[in-house]
């Protein structure tokens, strides 16, 4: 395709965008390691006022470890759910007839119609006073155990392939279980990686739910934690704009950094097909 | 026999019943039970004793439709749709369709559009708490044009602020499914309309915007259910639906009256309202998109 004008003008679209959506993490990068963060364009690239001391100050007010710590078990019982029991309903819903299939499928379309934050009081209810579960890690996963766009993606993969490779290995002899195993899931490795890459950003980034949940500080994950110490505290720090930002890469970064490493995996076809169901 | 009753491959149920239990108790039991609850006199029983509850009828209904608190909430949320709708839609069918169109620095531009929406809404949220803040780099910026009161705390601007500000962190998901709507509309359709004259201007109006227009109903949808969710943004960004509840949201409503007040009947009640409206909205998105 040749360069022309009109070539330019999308480029440059896309560029002032791009940088319009990437500005305040750059805002939030550098305030974070300077004594006094800017507030005028002037002073956008600053030569000195370099410091560690906004994530030493964070640290001390909400234990940063701990809440990261919170995050990443919540996260990781959120993907172990997901990778197990996704799975299996992802291949059981591809690949197996049985009666009721078609109803799920309908019942999980509607499901990611229903505003969770509708459940939010019941779900208080029903976990905080009959299951005994708050300020517990069991209690923050349940309500996110299997995430429903992820057995959407998982049912698309295994429609992808090809009926016969099942056929196969069943004329072989080998059982449901080890079909899916030692057949189905090697084959459905790209699947994995973006399931775990848009699970991930749920529970990390959640916010609601583990703060009704947890009132415990030694139990809070990281945007919990932060978010309290946003709204409650940051007032009184001697640079309280880099401590908010230190505090916002803390919880942001490990999200950013994964993203940016898996992002071949976060694919327009996969997704909106599975959005679309 | 038994073929009959569970299909061929009985197993398959085997594999989907974890997810199917998951569903039925963090789902359908909690949506029956929200239901149940906002139609009863329901107070928060210690754990272990069961308090019987009382039927009002639509008692909750009523209250919540006719405190002024809940009342400004809705028209809060209106206001941010009104807001935060057309603009998504807009703006995520336009870079999308550059995006498509160009064909260098793609994974670049991609990045810097998903990357907020990737990330925590509570780091962002302080982010901008900063850059809007009497004194922050958008004032500095703006100079003599800036707003007094200033964003946030300014109550004719709050609730746009925060809808510019859901619109920016949800943006690149949005683009995303348009850029695998796009996939899928015919390259043939594209060069028969250049061969027909058609500017890229005419070229996006007759062939991207029908091509696309499944898309844009699930777009619609989905920015119309978070849009209804808002909570963390009100709660945060603006110190509680402030100032003085003018960026209140029926979300920040069910928390305060559930949770705070201890009054979860009146809670649900607004919830069923929301939900209620999120339907109608969403009938009415669906007639929209319609082929004419």
């Amino acid at each position: 395709m040749s360069r022309s004008p009109k070539q330019v003008v999308l480029y440059l679209i896309l560029a002032i965008m791009a940088l319009g959506f990437i500005a305040p993490f750059y805002f939030m990068v550098v305030g974070a390691f300077q004594e006094n963060p800017t507030n005028t364009p002037a002073d956008m690239f600053p030569t000195g006022g370099w410091t560690l001391e906004n994530f030493a100050t964070i640290n001390e007010r909400i234990n940063l470890p701990r809440s990261l710590m919170n995050s990443l078990v919540f996260t990781a019982g959120v993907l172990l759910g997901t990778l197990t029991f996704g799975l299996l309903a992802g291949y059981s819903l591809a690949r197996l007839r049985w009666r009721g299939r078609n109803a799920l499928f309908v019942i999980m379309l509607g499901v990611q119609m229903v505003p969770f934050q509708l459940l939010m009081i019941p779900l208080y209810v029903q976990v905080a006073s009959y299951y005994q579960l708050g300020d517990t890690y069991a209690g923050m996963i349940l309500p996110f155990l299997i995430n429903t766009t992820a057995v959407f993606i998982f049912r698309q993969f295994f429609l992808g392939l090809p009926e016969e490779i099942f056929e196969a290995a069943r004329i072989d002899g080998a059982g449901e279980l080890r079909v899916l195993w030692s057949v189905a899931i090697p084959m459905v490795k790209p699947a994995i990686a973006t399931v775990v890459l848009i699970t991930f950003i749920g529970p990390w980034n959640e916010f609601l739910w583990p703060f009704l949940i947890t009132k415990d500080a030694d139990t809070q994950p990281l945007a919990v934690s932060l978010a309290n110490f946003i709204s409650n505290s940051a007032r009184s720090e001697a640079n309280p704009n880099g401590v908010i930002l230190a505090g916002a890469c803390a919880l942001a970064l490990p999200v950013v950094i994964l993203f940016c490493l898996f992002q071949r995996h976060f694919r327009p076809s996969d997704l909106g097909a599975a959005v679309k169901g | 026999m038994l073929t009959r009753i569970l299909g061929k491959q009985p197993f398959g149920l085997a594999l989907a019943v974890p997810y199917v239990v998951f569903l039925a108790v963090v789902m359908a039991y909690p949506l029956a039970y929200a239901v149940w609850i906002s139609f009863f006199d329901y107070v928060f029983a210690a754990p272990g004793m069961d308090i019987d509850a009382d039927f009002v009828g639509l008692a909750n209904y009523q209250a919540a439709l006719t405190d002024p608190r809940v009342l400004q909430s809705f028209g809060n949320i209106a206001i941010f749709l009104a807001i935060n709708v057309p603009l998504t839609v807009v703006l995520s069918m336009i870079l999308a369709s550059a995006l498509n169109a160009v064909t260098r620095w793609t994974a670049a531009f991609r990045v810097a559009f998903y990357v907020p929406y990737v990330t925590a809404s509570v780091s962002l949220i302080g982010v901008w708490m900063l850059l809007f803040s009497q004194e922050g780099l958008v004032n500095t910026i703006l100079g003599p044009l800036a707003p007094d009161p200033s964003w946030l705390v300014n109550e004719h601007l709050a609730m746009p602020s925060i809808a510019l500000y859901v619109t920016w962190k949800q943006l690149g998901f949005y683009i995303l499914l348009y850029l695998a709507a796009l996939q899928a509309v015919p390259a043939e359709r594209y060069e028969s309309a250049s061969t027909d004259g058609a500017g890229i201007i005419q070229r996006f109006w007759h062939v991207t915007v029908p091509g696309v227009r499944s898309t844009t109903l699930i777009v619609l949808i989905l920015s119309i259910i978070i849009g209804a969710n808002l909570f963390t943004e009100p709660y945060l960004l603006t110190n509680g639906g402030g100032p003085d509840g003018a960026s209140s949201s029926p979300v920040l409503m069910i928390y305060q009256k559930g949770i705070q007040q201890g009054n979860p009947d009146v809670a649900s009640a607004i919830g069923v309202i929301l939900v209620i409206g999120v339907g109608l909205l969403s009938l009415l998105s669906t007639r929209l998109t319609k082929e004419s």
